[in-house]
């Protein structure tokens, strides 16, 4: 294989210090991969911290992540999920070096992204109107978890404590997107530029890599702040 | 290059079983289960990461052995991060 690629016309994208298009697009995959891990491990202390606190304050979590519109974030997942397959879709089309249709699916996920951070813009509103953001003027008026009068009263520092990391854990998922929608708008441009072919889209890959990624800690986020004890 | 040809159709059905799962955990957290509500919670997100990990991000086909030892040093470096401390802070409550 090494041979024949070696022996035909080199690809313009071919950097010099690389055999073969292959190796180039191995060693950018796995390049990526190792930024994920730090990522995976960023996103993993919080996670860390999340946990800690929800299983010392947990009726005090529940009834904070009750204040959670369901709606608004299984709404959010299905469009996350809906961006990951357009992104798919895109990496589909430059392996076949369809260009309008690579475009095509950028943009759409350009959209879906910023349709969920349209959706959790909202959100934010709301809990600044109910006072639920951590901070002098924070209050959290529940005295007891819903439908759960034998449980002790809700301590309202603890369930502050929840709010600060929905906030940060959210926030911090929010600025990847934000990035991965800059990214993505880059991408389109150079795509309708026609500067990748199904020879060399290296760049739409990776950048697909960091979007399922944020799609993943989403598909995490979800469960564990919206859908505590919700039953009656 | 194109060592693992995935067809639009699988992506969409990839597509439709997340979503099916998404409906499922939204449904379940409605129901009391017990301990089992936050294990059947995390199952699921563990499908659905799965799912998205292996398919959409081509872990699956992947001819690079090297990556899948990142991403399973990564995972079991989490494993650490959690488990660890999770033993300390859930045996602090015995004395």
């Amino acid at each position: 294989m090494s041979h024949s690629s070696a022996a035909t016309a080199q690809n313009p994208a071919l950097r010099h210090h690389f055999a073969e298009m292959e190796q180039q697009r191995d060693a950018a995959s796995l390049g990526m991969w190792l930024f994920l891990v730090t990522e995976i491990m960023f996103f993993g202390g919080m996670f860390c911290a999340y946990l800690i606190y929800r299983l010392q304050h947990f009726n005090d979590f529940a009834a904070a992540s009750q204040s959670l519109s369901i709606k608004l974030g299984a709404t959010n997942t299905a469009v996350l999920i809906a961006s990951s397959l357009t992104v798919v879709l895109a990496v589909h089309a430059a392996r076949h070096g369809k260009r309008k249709l690579l475009v095509f699916y950028l943009l759409a996920t350009i959209v879906l992204g910023c349709t969920f951070l349209g959706v959790k813009a909202v959100e934010y509103a709301d809990k600044f109107k109910e006072h639920h953001v951590p901070g002098p003027s924070f209050n959290f008026a529940p005295e007891r978890m819903q439908g759960h009068p034998e449980q002790p009263p809700i301590d309202m520092r603890h369930a502050e404590m929840f709010f600060s990391l929905y906030f940060v854990m959210t926030g911090m998922h929010a600025l990847h997107m934000i990035i991965g929608v800059g990214l993505f708008s880059g991408l389109t441009y150079l795509s309708w530029k026609g500067r990748y072919t199904a020879d060399y889209y290296t760049p739409i890959e990776n950048a697909g890599l960091y979007w399922h990624f944020v799609d993943v800690v989403w598909i995490y986020l979800f469960p564990l702040l919206y859908l505590i004890s919700r039953h009656p | 290059m194109s060592e693992h040809e995935t067809s639009v159709g699988f992506y969409i059905l990839i597509f439709v079983i997340l979503l099916v799962l998404t409906a499922t955990t939204v449904g379940a957290a409605f129901i009391n289960l017990g301990p089992l509500n936050p294990i059947l919670v995390l199952a699921i997100a563990t499908t659905k990461a799965l799912l998205v990990v292996l398919f959409f991000m081509h872990v699956k086909g992947a001819s690079e052995k090297m990556t899948k030892l990142v991403i399973l040093a990564g995972l079991f470096w989490l494993l650490l991060l959690l488990g660890l401390t999770l033993a300390d802070y859930g045996t602090r409550l015995w004395s």
